[in-house]
């Protein structure tokens, strides 16, 4: 009693509300500066891009005359590199998961190996299309192509994919697993049957996140050799080709007006393909949410 | 004091030698959790198609020693056991007898209702089918008789296909018993079944307890001695990692031959 004066604990009222308000006004600017600027970002491009966005833009080959330039090689090219990564990086990144979460003892040699993988997801991009042109196109002589291609984003995307599988994993609870193993399910049942299914929803947002990263990258398969004028679609796992960074890069850096433009709209279908991934990885997470 | 007692046991075991075939006979089990001694010297037999109840205090280890029955408790990366435990004239610990094998012969239900999140069908399915079963006619006779032994048929025959997590905590609590019937055990281990469900539940439970007995041999964990009045035969009395008494149910509560069960039953601790 009495060791609180109210006297001063009034005369300060007054700035704490307005230190209040100003905190809030703060954070209101930092958000409104990040909206502006997608927003500026949005409306320029769509300006720009939508004049040449026509269904010829999309089956065209690119070309020296704007008003026929085209993404179809870079359009099918981004697929191919798709087909190759998503399966590649699914199936080695989950097994490590599993292997890491399940089946490894915690040692220091796992713990080292876990702060390992987390760093690598940091590596800039370009290292991995260093690594990917050593090993890929020289030593393995794939030479540029597709396999090689997709191969290298592949180890592009694995950490982010080990880390995130993990984290779904370990989101399953201990109670049920338990009660797998006391109906005596060996641990590969307990894993295919109970850990995975409940997992799965997770470990699908995480690679669909990570493989639209994937769509994006521009750098590594610049150093592995990916061409920048195709007038062809990849045949087979061995031919060459250009991705969607890779077209709209080569247009941005072209003097005459018209390619920026047609760039504006290269990326418009770039986002689009960007935002149906993602909304599928909330699909997933919405319907396949599993309460515990 | 610990000779005595079980030399009451014996005693005891060679009087109702009728009644009292041993499914389990349990030999100077230790276990050591790193350093420390969770369980000492325990050394008891538990019936067949009895309920064994087991009491004590909070971290007595009664929990810990219901694991070891079936093996559960080796999920523990730091345990340490030594002795032997008989499950019908084989040693479980006998790296030949398979863990997976005792499990199929020792269910276990556990303290928080846990029911796989798939349907109420595929949740009593599952035993059957990690043991190979696939013959969809089979496995429906199965489903329902291993629902209707767990007293909750009626309640979902309807809506077998529908999520389990739909159900209410007791309900949970008897798809997780239907789903241990599922496996046709010869024992059920029921680690504190009703600490997590109302008096309703519970008491569906315990009718439940009193029904399985005819077919199953039941060893209980309860922290609610009213509970181990009510339902079981047999009752032992843990205490820091040790048996103080085991011997009939109505002995242990009305006639406690040792002092410190009698502290422990009256209320004076724990």
């Amino acid at each position: 009693m009495g060791l609180i004066n109210k006297e001063s604990v009034k005369k300060k009222m007054g700035s704490r509300v307005a230190a209040n308000g100003f905190a809030k006004f703060l954070f209101i600017l930092a958000t409104s500066f990040s909206l502006i600027v997608l927003g500026v970002l949005i409306y320029r491009i769509l300006v720009e891009g939508l004049p040449y966005l026509s269904l010829d833009f999309i089956t065209n080959f690119a070309s020296r005359m704007p008003e026929r330039a085209g993404i179809w090689a870079a359009l099918v090219g981004t697929i191919w590199i798709m087909a190759v990564t998503a399966p590649v990086s699914f199936i080695l990144g989950v097994g490590t998961a599993i292997y890491l979460e399940e089946y490894a003892k915690k040692n220091a040699f796992t713990k080292f190996v876990q702060v390992n993988i987390a760093n690598l997801a940091g590596v800039p991009s370009i290292v991995f299309g260093l690594l990917g042109l050593t090993i890929f196109v020289r030593l393995a002589g794939l030479g540029s192509s597709v396999l090689a291609g997709g191969l290298t984003m592949s180890l592009l995307i694995l950490p982010v994919i080990v880390v995130a599988s993990q984290e779904a994993i370990r989101t399953v609870p201990r109670e049920i697993r338990e009660a797998s193993f006391g109906m005596g399910a060996t641990k590969w049942q307990t894993i295919r049957r109970i850990v995975f299914p409940a997992a799965l929803p997770g470990i699908l947002t995480g690679t669909i996140l990570a493989l639209s990263r994937a769509v994006g990258e521009t750098a590594p398969l610049l150093v592995l050799g990916a061409l920048a004028y195709v007038a062809f679609v990849p045949e087979n796992l061995l031919s060459q080709f250009t991705v969607l960074p890779i077209q709209l890069y080569n247009w941005t850096s072209r003097p005459q007006e018209d390619f920026h433009m047609l760039a504006a709209s290269g990326i418009i279908i770039l986002l689009i393909i960007l935002l149906i991934m993602n909304s599928i990885a909330v699909y997933i997470r919405n319907k396949f949410h599993k309460r515990f | 004091m610990d000779i005595t007692i079980n030399n009451q046991l014996v005693q005891k075991g060679k009087e109702k030698q009728d009644e009292f075939t041993p499914v389990f006979n349990i030999n100077n089990l230790n276990l050591w959790y790193g350093q420390d001694h969770a369980l000492k010297d325990i050394k008891f037999d538990i019936p067949e198609k009895q309920v064994t109840a087991i009491i004590g205090p909070s971290g007595c280890g009664k929990s810990t020693f219901i694991k070891t029955l079936n093996r559960m408790v080796e999920m523990v990366p730091i345990v340490r056991m030594s002795g032997e435990i008989v499950y019908r004239e084989k040693n479980i610990f006998d790296p030949k007898y398979g863990v997976e094998e005792l499990r199929t012969q020792v269910g276990m239900v556990f303290q928080k209702p846990n029911p796989f999140p798939k349907s109420i069908y595929d949740n009593v399915a599952y035993g059957p089918r990690i043991h190979g079963i696939k013959n969809k006619k089979v496995l429906d006779e199965v489903v329902e008789k291993s629902l209707r032994g767990a007293a909750i048929w009626d309640e979902v025959k309807d809506r077998l296909n529908e999520n389990a997590y739909g159900l209410s905590g007791g309900q949970q609590q008897r798809l997780c018993i239907a789903r241990c019937l599922a496996i046709e055990p010869d024992v059920i281990l029921m680690d504190e079944p009703t600490s997590a469900l109302d008096p309703i539940s519970t008491l569906k439970v315990e009718e439940l307890v009193q029904e399985l007995k005819k077919d199953y041999s039941i060893v209980i964990v309860t922290h609610n001695m009213q509970q181990a009045a009510r339902i079981s035969d047999r009752t032992a009395f843990f205490l820091n990692g040790e048996v103080v008494e085991y011997t009939d149910t109505s002995t242990l509560f009305s006639n406690p031959s040792d002092k410190r069960t009698e502290d422990y039953i009256t209320g004076r601790f724990g």
